[in-house]
């Protein structure tokens, strides 16, 4: 089970995103735990720059505009 | 490592075919966009002469004309923007000094990805890292106002002379309104979990290491990001420009928006404020009343106005600046609008 947090403050980018991480996540049969992080102050520990920024299992794998698809696939094929 | 799929992004060859395809057929059909929409109103027999026909006439060379300058400078703009990830434009800009750093800063803005959702992170980013305070303003000031789909509308409605205008008074604008942030030493109108930030290590810099497929292929995403965004603004922006230009007496702004009109400029600004709209949608609008009799330099304030004065920015700012930091932001950027609005309606 990867725990993966969408930091973004809400705007359209970051629900883009979380939506294409669960996709693809339930496409690969990958068991995740989603959480977004909204709070400005939440989201500026993990020292990102730019929003949407997505961390798995506590470390900031993409930060800056939605991911590509193949990027999210990369992330969960690692694991299977 | 996995084997990568053989995806698009990684290859060369077909960005050297289509490429070059792509930009002849671009150019083809930028060379002839007047005899189209002389084709088109010929079509449905109508003269340029007639309300309708100015009217369709116009949306009908505008629209293809935008759409495709759009299409080719934001793609430019997507494949330039790798090359500067935020990242790497903080690490340019810590620790520089007042002036050179306002300059760079407010030019870094334009190539820096950058989008209102980002201001607040892009911004701790910067102070805590030992960015000064005024060198990130002429950055915050820049980016948004400075955008690749204002100088794309403003190239094609206007002409290149307006857009480089523009640029270069944009630019003006963030550099004194970030020197005269920079002097006024605001630091302690930072909200306080703000300042309690210290840079540590940031996440390594992104775009270091693309390729020029994977680049090329960014430049495409950001068409189909922004394109895929603005284009209905656009549409409608050009509609009713049309509708204006074929409908709305000669020197009918005149009146109220022309040179002469000392209160024109600030009306303008102030109106800007809640107007949270795009260049894509405002530009053509203001072209047309441009052709009613409306004077340029009230109309590029208002403009800038509309664009780097949102009132949902400011709140979104509000987060991290204490009320008396945002009235200055407020009343440096505005002076210097004004200024620019003025200065254009005497010396043009």
């Amino acid at each position: 089970m990867k725990n993966i947090k969408i930091l973004g403050t809400g705007c359209r980018n970051c629900q883009t995103t979380l939506n294409l991480v669960e996709e693809v996540a339930r496409a690969q049969g990958v068991e995740i735990e989603l959480e977004k992080v909204d709070q400005i102050q939440d989201i500026m520990r993990y020292r990102i720059m730019a929003t949407p920024g997505v961390v798995i299992d506590g470390e900031v794998v993409h930060s800056g505009g939605v991911p590509d698809r193949k990027k999210v696939e990369g992330w969960f094929e690692k694991s299977a | 490592m996995n084997h990568r799929p053989a995806a698009l992004p990684h290859r060369l060859a077909p960005w050297l075919v289509g490429l070059p395809v792509a930009a002849a057929l671009w150019v083809l059909a930028y060379a002839h966009l007047i005899e189209v929409a002389d084709l088109m109103i010929g079509l449905f027999g109508l003269s340029r002469t007639t309300h309708l026909g100015g009217a369709l006439h116009f949306f009908l060379y505008d629209t293809p004309k935008v759409l495709l300058l759009l299409t080719g400078i934001v793609f430019l703009m997507g494949v330039i923007q790798t090359f500067f990830a935020p990242e790497r434009t903080r690490a340019l800009l810590a620790g520089r000094r007042l002036g050179v750093g306002n300059a760079m800063a407010a030019s870094l803005g334009i190539v820096t990805p950058f989008c209102s959702c980002s201001a607040v992170p892009l911004f701790i980013g910067f102070v805590s890292a030992g960015v000064p305070l005024g060198i990130t303003f002429s950055f915050l000031i820049a980016a948004p106002m400075i955008n690749e789909v204002a100088l794309a509308l403003l190239l094609g409605l206007f002409g290149w002379k307006v857009a480089l205008l523009y640029l270069g008074l944009g630019l003006a604008v963030a550099i004194v309104a970030g020197l005269i942030i920079g002097q006024l030493r605001m630091e302690r109108h930072l909200e306080d979990w703000v300042r309690a930030i210290h840079a540590g290590e940031t996440a390594a810099a992104s775009g270091d290491d693309l390729t020029w497929p994977e680049r090329l292929h960014a430049g495409l995403r950001h068409v189909r990001e922004i394109v895929g965004r603005v284009w209905p603004y656009v549409l409608i922006g050009i509609g009713l420009g049309a509708l204006i230009h074929g409908y709305v007496p000669e020197d009918f702004m005149a009146a109220f928006m022309g040179r002469d009109v000392w209160w024109a400029v600030p009306a303008a600004v102030v109106l800007g404020v809640p107007m949270y709209t795009n260049a894509a949608g405002i530009i053509p609008i203001v072209e047309a009343l441009i052709g009613k009799g409306a004077a340029l330099g009230t109309t590029l304030a208002f403009m800038m106005s509309v664009i780097a004065l949102s009132a949902p920015e400011m709140l979104i700012l509000r987060k991290v600046l204490k009320w008396p930091l945002i009235a200055t932001f407020i009343g440096v950027v505005a002076t210097g609008i004004l200024l620019v609005g003025y200065v254009f309606n005497l010396v043009l």
